[in-house]
Order: structure tokens, then C-alpha cells, then sequence
């Protein structure tokens, strides 16, 4: 079953085209890499689909436009982890996370009900962040902050988690715990990723399927294994990609 | 799980509702009772009770103290109040949906930008048949909210990130040309338009009931709007990005909380001219104390607002007396203070 189908995605600004005809599908359980050289319109595609920019073409979430949706039901089908969280105020970790909640709501006047605080306990438990719960995220680390947009994502539960460079800024320890326990939240059905990476070999190691932007078009689409050939990665880098990734990873050999 | 759920809740019980409202009460009461005539504080007590529920309760208190708490200080008490409330509750709001501690009326230059609309009007005599009043509300309401998006138009072309810097240097700008032109229609105006302090500094001196009850009206509906998009403003102050993930509606969020912020600016300052900052001290004060979750921030700063500029408004009556300060030199006075603090402060943690 296709969850999410992008169409002829175009995005200007100005008379540039930064995403250029883009095409592509996500199914169930897969777990889409988008990679590709700076400015290639990576995360430009997830601004589309989270309908931050105007855009040509169609961006269809089962079958149905994604600008038809009310924006509480596309938060409630499609949740986004932007890059950066510059957080203004002293809020607190369950704060942030309650507010995963907010597409849920049953009217103006309503609290959150038992079932939004079951989520909320949920989520703050998968992502190991109960005992940080009632901190204000201006006192947290770089890894702990992004645990706690990830954790209003799980309360959030979307069909479709979007995120952009979710490792970026951690180090290695929160890197690896970002990626499994995005891993475990796809394992549950009726569930996709797409997911923006610069490192090729996260792209390699977590994702099933990958699509190569290259200045705006799409460069190649499909498994992985099929896109991340030495080929595809030359044309698109111009440089040999594969050699590149033997030396470096070649010295911690001994 | 039920303790759990109410230690850490994020509204308050309604038990810190009677507390603020009590606390209130009794610094109006105060501010009534001071003055240059002392009124005692049960006399205080008994005028107002009398005049509300009727009966004998006032018959030993001397006519000439029942005349100037209910002629003089009492309306002026209460709109200084509900000015105080108004200008503090649409500073929170600014501040949640711009993500910046230091906006408000006064520095972004909403508050000049509805004053030279009030003066415009009075000046070329723009008003509304058979409603005398409401021409200058009117114009003080457009013109508010006009400064409004050019400021904000003006740094966002500027600086797409609505920096701090970009938009008080933008207000501040803003705010000098807008005297500038508001100093130049007074004079030509002559005597038709208020001293040119009234508007510049504000004051509620000589308001009436009737004054009393247009603010009361605009505060009921304006405040219970920004209130209920709470949960809203708590996404913008921690980032629109996210607040676009979570499901809310960016845009019309966005020119719900301008409006009607703009439209409470515009009523306060038609009535009591520019009292400048009183947005900026009271939420930051109340951060300090509540959080900056609006569902707790938006109602403490309801009662902090009031009962910050009923003290300012007495300090201005009593500090000189016999003679009486501008409302506004208070107001400006704490807030340029307070204003450098949350600057440095910032600056230090960035």
C-alpha cells in the first residue's frame, strides 16, 4: 500500500528551481534515504510535504492531496523533525511533548484527555527521557534535546515520520541511539520513514530504499542496493565515492 | 497516577484564581484610599459596597470621601486596572508568537502607530455618526494594526529569521517617525487635540465608568480569544517549524493573535494614550514565576498586568504630590530597566 506519493514536485523560489519534476512513492515499512550533494533540494522536498513552501505538482498521502487535508489531520498522518530546535523559552521536556498531542484535540475548550497522557508517558518512555521529564530543555544537551522533539513526534504518531538530518550535531552514542530507536518505531505496521542524510553510509546502513537528488532532479530512485552504486555516486559527486569510503573506514583496520 | 497528574498539571487550579483576583482587589482598594487625601481603608470598603448593593453601609463615612472615591479614584482605579491587564496580556501573546522576550506594544511601535491614528482623527474630525466616541477608536484600532504588519513586513524583508535586533531597531525607527509626524499634527491642530504628553505618556486621569466599561467589553472578548489560543502560542514560542509539524494552522493563527492584538492596543490607547513597557515587565516578571507555558503565563499576566500599573499609576499620583507624573514616565521608567536586563541577559546566553 503506497503511503505517501509525490508528483511532478516542483519548487521555485524565485525563477530558480530548486526541486525540479521530482517523482517518487512510499510503502509501508520502507524507509526512504534522501541524499544527495548541498543544495540539492533535500530538505526543500520535506518543506513541500509538510506544506511550509509552494509547490508544483501533487503530494498525495493515500491517494488524497496532501492541501485538501486540514492541518491537524496532515499532523495526525505526517510528523516532521526539523534540523534545528532553538527553543525561545524555558519550557519543559513533557510540555514540548504534550504538545505531540495538539492534532488530537477535541475542541478549544478540552484539556488532554487519559489517552493523550497514556501517549505522552509513552513516547517520554521510549525515548528514555522520564527522568528528564519536568527539566527545562534550555538546561539539556544537544542529544537529550533532540530525544525530546523525537519523543513529541512518538506522542504526535503519525503514519509517516519526516526528518531532516536526524543525527546531525550528536555525537556518535546519540547517532546510533537516534537511528535504532527511529528503527523500532517503523518495526510497528502501517508505518514509514523518509529520512534527509548527508552521510551516505547511514543512508546505507538504515534505510531500504534511497532517492539521489542531484542539483534539484531526481538522479536516481529505488532500493539502496540498486542507488548507492559506485556509478550512480560519481555522476552525481564526481569523485569515486566508493574508494573514498574504503580509506576512511580502512584505517580503523588493524 | 492522579497526584502525579496534578502536581505537574499546566493549568492553574482555580484556587490561584481566587488568590490573584483577592490580590487584586485589595491593591485597587489600596490605590483607592491613597491619594492626597487619605481615605482609611474600611471607608474604602463601605462606599463601594454601599454603591454596589445599596443600603446603609456608608452613613458615617464623610461625603466629601464618598464623592472622590466614587466620582475620581474609583473609574480611574478600575481603568487603570483594565488597561493594565489588556497591554500585558497582548505583550505575552507578541512575545509567544514573535519567540522574542522584548516585543511589545511599546517597542515593536504599535502603541505610537494607534496614538497617531487617534490623533489623525481627532485632528481632521473623522468620526461615525451618532457614535462620538468611536471614530478615534477606530483609527487607533486600523493604525495599530497597519504599523503592526508593516513592522513586521519591514524586518522580515529584512532579516527572514525576525531577529531580535532587526525588529526593535525596525520599531524603534518606526516609532520616531511616528512621533515625528504625531508632533507636527498636534501642532497644527492647535487646541482641538490633547497636550502633546497625553499621547506621547499616557494617562488615565479624569477616565469614567464609561471608559471603564468600553475596556472592560474589549478586554472580555479580545482576552478570552488570546486565551483560548494558548496551547497555540506555547508551539510559536517554541518554534514555528514545529508548531507547523504539530498540526497547527500557521496562518490563521498568525492573524487571529495580530488582530486581536491590535485591536486591544488601539482601545487602550484611544482611551489613555501610549503607557509604554507594561508589556514587556509584567510577562517577564511573570516567566520568572509561572513558566512560559501560556496556559499558566496569559491569566497570571491578566492579574499581574493590572495590579504592575494600578502600583504604577499610584506612584505617579503620590511620589510628587500634589502635583502628578505622567502614568507613562513610570511605566518607561521600570521598563527601559527591565528592558536592558532581558537584553543583557540574552546576549550573555546566546
Amino acid at each position: 500500500m503506497k503511503l505517501l506519493e509525490v508528483n511532478n514536485l516542483t519548487v521555485k523560489y524565485g525563477d530558480h528551481k530548486v526541486v525540479d519534476n521530482v517523482t517518487f512513492s512510499v510503502e509501508e515499512g520502507q524507509w526512504l534515504m534522501i541524499a544527495g550533494p548541498n543544495g540539492a533540494g533535500k530538505s526543500t522536498i520535506l518543506n513541500a510535504i509538510s506544506r511550509g513552501v509552494p509547490y508544483e505538482g501533487e503530494i498525495l498521502f493515500r491517494g488524497t492531496d496532501i492541501r485538501k487535508l486540514r492541518t491537524t489531520a496532515l499532523a495526525r498522518h505526517v510528523g516532521v523533525l526539523a534540523q534545528n530546535h532553538m527553543v525561545g523559552y524555558e519550557f519543559t521536556v513533557q510540555e514540548i511533548v504534550n504538545l505531540g498531542r495538539y492534532a488530537y484535540r477535541k475542541g478549544i475548550m478540552k484539556g488532554q484527555d487519559a489517552g493523550d497522557e497514556t501517549a505522552v508517558r509513552e513516547a517520554l518512555r521510549v525515548a528514555g527521557l522520564q527522568d528528564l521529564a519536568y527539566k527545562s530543555v534550555l538546561h539539556l544537551s544537544g542529544g537529550e534535546v533532540q530525544r525530546t522533539f523525537l519523543a513529541q513526534l512518538f506522542a504526535q504518531n503519525p503514519d509517516i515520520m519526516i526528518l531532516d538530518e536526524p543525527a546531525n550535531h550528536l555525537d556518535l552514542v546519540y547517532q546510533k541511539q537516534t537511528f535504532e530507536l527511529i528503527g523500532k518505531w517503523l518495526a510497528a505496521p502501517g508505518r514509514a520513514v523518509i529520512c534527509v542524510v548527508h552521510d551516505l553510509s547511514q543512508a546505507r546502513a538504515y534505510g531500504s530504499h534511497c532517492l539521489l537528488l542531484d542539483h534539484g532532479k531526481t538522479a536516481s530512485c529505488g532500493t539502496v542496493r540498486d542507488v548507492l552504486t559506485p556509478e550512480n555516486l560519481h555522476a552525481v559527486y564526481d569523485m569515486d565515492v566508493y574508494a573514498w569510503m574504503r580509506r576512511m573506514l580502512g584505517q580503523w583496520e588493524e | 497516577m492522579k497526584i502525579e497528574k496534578s502536581t505537574h498539571r499546566e493549568t492553574f487550579p482555580w484556587i490561584a484564581y481566587v488568590v490573584f483576583l483577592a490580590a487584586a482587589v485589595f491593591v485597587a482598594a489600596v490605590c483607592v484610599a491613597l491619594g492626597s487625601v487619605q481615605i482609611p481603608l474600611k471607608d474604602v470598603g463601605k462606599v463601594v459596597w454601599q454603591a454596589v448593593f445599596g443600603g446603609t453601609a456608608a452613613q458615617d463615612v464623610p461625603n466629601t470621601f464618598s464623592s472622590i472615591i466614587l466620582t475620581v479614584r474609583l473609574p480611574r482605579v478600575i481603568c487603570v486596572a483594565l488597561t493594565g491587564a489588556s497591554l500585558s496580556v497582548c505583550g505575552t501573546s507578541m512575545q509567544g508568537l514573535l519567540k522574542n522576550a522584548l516585543a511589545d506594544g511599546s517597542t515593536l511601535g504599535v502603541s505610537s502607530g494607534a496614538s497617531l491614528g487617534a490623533v489623525l482623527s481627532i485632528a481632521f474630525g473623522i468620526t461615525i455618526p451618532s457614535l462620538p466616541f468611536s471614530g478615534t477608536m477606530i483609527m487607533a484600532i486600523l493604525f495599530a494594526f497597519g504599523s503592526l504588519l508593516l513592522i513586521l513586513g519591514l524586518s522580515y524583508k529584512l532579516d527572514n529569521s525576525l531577529s531580535t535586533n532587526t525588529i526593535i531597531l525596525v520599531g524603534i525607527i518606526f516609532s520616531m517617525f511616528v512621533s515625528s509626524v504625531m508632533t507636527l499634527v498636534i501642532y497644527f491642530a492647535g487646541d482641538k487635540v490633547r497636550h502633546i504628553t497625553f499621547w506621547t505618556m499616557g494617562s488615565l486621569a479624569g477616565s469614567s465608568y464609561q471608559n471603564a466599561l468600553v475596556l472592560l467589553c474589549a478586554l472580555a472578548v479580545c482576552g478570552t480569544v488570546l486565551l483560548l489560543h494558548a496551547r497555540e502560542l506555547n508551539a510559536f514560542a517554541i518554534g514555528e517549524d514545529n508548531a507547523r509539524s504539530i498540526g497547527v494552522n500557521i496562518r490563521r493563527v498568525r492573524i487571529t493573535v495580530l488582530v486581536t492584538v491590535s485591536v486591544l492596543i488601539g482601545v487602550c490607547v484611544s482611551i489613555g494614550g501610549t503607557i509604554g513597557f507594561v508589556g514587556l515587565v509584567t510577562p517577564h516578571i511573570l516567566r520568572m514565576l509561572t513558566g512560559p507555558n501560556h496556559r499558566r503565563l496569559l491569566p497570571a499576566s491578566l492579574f499581574g498586568g493590572a495590579i504592575f500599573l494600578m502600583l504604577c499609576d499610584l506612584a505617579a499620583r503620590v511620589l510628587i504630590s500634589p502635583l502628578e507624573l505622567p502614568i507613562g514616565a513610570v511605566t518607561s521608567f521600570i521598563g527601559a530597566i527591565v528592558f536592558v536586563v532581558i537584553f543583557y541577559r540574552s546576549r550573555k546566553g546566546s
